[in-house]
This record gives C-alpha cells, structure tokens and sequence, in this order.
C-alpha cells in the first residue's frame, strides 16, 4: 500500500484507539490556537472597526501597517516573542518561554492583525449612506458600531477562519515558543516535523490527516453559522 | 434557527474558546536542558526524560536544538544544563567559563554513506579523511547539514584535516536536520556523514549503504555540561546539577546500554561515565 494510504490508515487507528499522546496533542492545538484567535478577536474587533470609522492624519500608514501585519511569517514573530521572553530578555520574570501560554502570546501576535485587518475591510464595505443615516435616526455612536458590526457579521466570520486557519497551521513560532516539549507544548504541527525528522512518515501523514480534520470540522461550524438564513 | 439555539451554538462555542492553554508550570521546579537534535529523533530523551521526573520530583523540559544552539542558548544563561555532541566546540565554551564539569556520556558513531556505484570509490577506505579528499578529488556529490549541529561541526573538521575547503557545486548544504538531510542524500545519489542511530531509523527508506565506518575521528562523544549561573539570572544550577548526575548514574548509563536493541537489534549508544577523551 502506498505510503500516503499507510498515513490515513494510521491516523483512522490512532483516533479510534484513542492513543491519549495523540488526543493530548490534539486538545492542545485546539486549545492553544482557539485561545489565541478568541483573544484576537477581542482586540482585532474594536481595532479594525476603530480604524474603519475613524480619520486621523497617518490613518493610511496604520492601515499599511496592519496590512503588512496580515502578512508576516510566523517565525519572525516566534524570533522576536522568544527573545522577549527569555529569562535574559524584557519579560524575563514572567518566566512564560516553553509553555502553552508563550504560543497563545505568539500566535495572538500573529492572528490579531489578520482579524484586524478583515474586520476594517468588513466594516468599511458597508456604505457610508447606511452609517448617516442610523445616526439620523438618533442611534448613538455605541448603537452605530454594534449595528455595523452585526452588518459586517458575514465577512468578519471570514475574519475568524482566516486567523484560526493561520494559527492552527504555522509551526515556527508553535517551535520556537513551545520547545515541542513532550506532554507539555507538543502540538500537532510540531509533532508532524519531529516525526518527519525521525523518519517516521507513517505517523507524520497521521497528524497531518488529524489536522486538516480539526481544521476541517472548525470551519465546518464557522461557515454553517456563516451561511444560515435568519429565520 | 431559532434565536435559543443560535444562542446555544455560540455558547458551546466560547466554552470551547475560554478553556485556559493549561497553566503556565510554576517553573522553580523546572530544569531546562538544551540538547541536541539526535538525542531526541532517537527516542532516547522519551525513555529517560519520565525516568528523571520520577527520581528527583522536578520537571524537565528538553529543548532539542542544533549543538551549535543549544550551547549558544545556554551560554545566555537561557538553559540549565546542556547535553551535547561537539567536544571541539563545547571545551571552548568551558575556557570561556560560561559551562563548567563538562563530563562525558555516552557515544555511538558516525558512519560515511553513499550511492552502491562509489562514483569516489571510498568503500571501505579505512580513514574518512582520506574518503572525503577522493569524493573531493572526483568532485562527486556531497550532502552536508551545514546548521553548526555536532555531526556538521564534525564535518568541517574531518575537511580541516584533509586539507580542504569545499565550496563548488558538488558540495550541498542542506541546513536542515539528520532525516532531512538523508532524505536529500538519497534524492540526489549524494554521499553524506550520518550518525549511525538516525541512519538506523531511516535505513527502510533510503537506499545509501555503508562506506566508511570504525574510523576514530568518527565517534560522536556526548557530554554533559552545566551552565555557569552567572551567565544569566534564572539559571537553575542546582538542577542542571542533578540532571548531570542523573545522566551519569550507574541505573541511567545501564538504561542507554540497551537502549535501541528491541527496536533495531542493536544499541544505538555506548555509555562511558567517568572516562576522559583521551581514553576513548
């Protein structure tokens, strides 16, 4: 059989036989990269909806800069978290590097600005004549924002799936932060490198599998939310 | 959808999100060893790691790096004590007082593979300094792991010793790990130095045989070395201290003897606590 077949085999074996490694593995990814997007959301939320309604000189640099923030590669940001948390570095006393809660601290870094950045476009694509005149119904600008915020639901869900999509999938800064430290700050990206590494294909394909199912099953959720009718 | 259960889709849904990432461990209780990429590919630090927690009552935490970062991470102080295979490097950091009581482990060696056609014809050449001068001489391909890890450091000097310096295009550097690295070698009919463990895990998958083996400057000597306190604020020396005599401890060395013989009929490290170099 193939090698691939081999992989999926195993991956079906490992879920059914609920090797607990693996579904520690498993809880951790989700846990770690669904308290990162969670934590995203809340500052991503009023930052890109602050920025799409507001006009302040070097508004379009800021803009650019959450842009570019949309793009940077996880391992640049795991470089710059881990020197921050090194015993020697900034945050040294918080004693954070190799534990569940530097990746979180990582991977928020990396999802803020891609919920950030959505949630401005989402909200700046509602027409400034639908804004006017909810103020001109006597709406307060608190009432404005949570209408334009429920306006924009659709597009910010998408805000969701791209930041819980870009977390759950990256493995530098998950590496640098975590240690992929057995039972500890294993998660099932770093798994699937370190059982690369061993040569251990068949296991690799297993996790990769495992994954794109979680994934899978997320966004599943996330778009039927996304694309019910209201009643 | 009525508004309830909508109400209760989001509810399982910030349930799921607010579950806390596991608390972050109370770490005066925790050693930190940086350590090598082989030790952990092996399955080595699996077996021992439990072993250790269960003994002193600390946790470990075990970063396996490059030598060259896991020596440079505990030369910041950012480690407790460091497992390594690079003696020229690691008797440096020694002089420099920033690792102190370095003491050998274990070793097992490393092995020159290559395609079974011998473009450079080094089978059986008894020194790998003479059959890396002839696959430099027939400029046949050379895979290197060119990331300052113990077998690249080990690497450059088998080349210092045969006089050479190679940069052309027969000389790969892979810059990645030992199974990434036999992965390269195999694609490209390429010749590569490889620790016999992590060639041992992947000798099912890669169609390189033997060339030069047995050779002295081939044995990959591990050492143990603590990190001087002073190099950083937290550096948990007492720890690294009973991660060292953990290592070296008559139960621990019996546990490396065999470790490897059920899965490849043969074991994958030599334990040598309390030898010196020169007795090697």
């Amino acid at each position: 059989m193939s090698l691939f077949g081999q992989g999926v085999l195993e991956a079906i074996r490992l879920l059914l036989t609920g090797d607990p490694e693996v579904w520690q593995i498993t809880w951790l990814s989700l846990q770690v990269s669904a308290t990162a997007t969670l934590l995203s959301l809340l500052l991503g939320v009023p930052l890109g909806a602050g920025l799409a309604l507001s006009r302040f000189p070097g508004r379009p640099i800021v803009v650019s800069l959450v842009n570019t923030g949309m793009g940077v590669p996880p391992v640049v940001v795991g470089l710059f978290v881990t020197i921050l948390l090194w015993r020697n570095g900034v945050l040294g006393a918080l004693e954070l590097l190799y534990t569940p809660t530097a990746m979180v601290v990582g991977q928020l870094v990396i999802a803020a600005p891609i919920v950030t950045g959505l949630t401005l476009a989402a909200v700046q694509q509602v027409p400034e004549a639908f804004r006017l005149q909810l103020l001109g119904l006597g709406a307060s600008r608190p009432q404005m924002i949570w209408v334009l915020l429920r306006e924009a639901r659709l597009p910010m869900l998408a805000a969701v799936m791209a930041g819980f999509g870009g977390v759950i999938s990256e493995v530098g800064a998950s590496m640098m932060l975590g240690g992929n430290i057995k039972g500890s700050t294993r998660v099932l990206t770093t798994a699937t490198v370190l059982e690369t590494g061993k040569g251990n294909f068949d296991l690799a394909i297993a996790l990769s599998v495992i994954l794109l199912v979680i994934t899978f099953l997320v966004n599943w959720a996330l778009s039927w939310i996304q694309q019910r009718r209201p009643a | 959808m009525t508004a309830r259960s909508r109400v209760g889709v989001w509810l399982l849904l910030v349930a799921l999100l607010v579950v806390p990432a596991g608390p972050a461990a109370a770490q005066s209780g925790v050693v930190i060893v940086s350590t090598t990429t082989s030790t952990q590919d092996s399955g080595l630090l699996d077996v021992l790691v439990p072993m250790f927690e269960r003994k002193t009552g600390l946790s470990l935490k075990t970063i396996s790096v490059g030598t060259g970062q896991a020596l440079a991470l505990a030369a910041r102080g950012e480690a407790d004590v460091t497992l390594a295979h690079a003696p020229s490097v690691e008797k440096k950091y020694v002089e420099e007082g920033k690792m102190s009581n370095r003491r050998l482990v274990m070793y097992n060696d490393f092995v020159i593979i290559g395609p079974a056609e011998d473009p450079a014809k080094v089978k059986g050449v008894p020194h790998a300094v003479e059959a890396l001068r002839r696959i430099a001489e027939s400029q046949s391909r050379f895979v290197s792991r060119g990331d300052k890890s113990g077998t690249h450091v080990l690497e450059q000097g088998l080349w210092t010793q045969a006089g050479l310096e190679p940069k052309s295009a027969w000389y790969i550097e892979s810059g990645q790990g030992m199974g990434q690295t036999l992965g390269i070698a195999n694609e490209r009919r390429a010749y590569t130095l490889t620790d016999r463990g992590t060639y041992l895990a992947f000798a099912r998958r890669i169609d390189l045989p033997i060339m030069v083996e047995r050779d002295r400057p081939l044995l990959n000597v591990y050492s143990v070395m603590e990190v001087n306190p002073a190099n950083g604020p937290r550096v948990n020396a007492a720890g690294g201290k009973a991660f060292a005599e953990f290592m070296l401890a008559p139960e621990t060395q019996a546990v490396i003897r065999t470790f490897g013989v059920d899965k490849y009929g043969q074991a994958l490290f030599v334990p040598i606590a309390g030898k010196k170099d020169e007795d090697l």
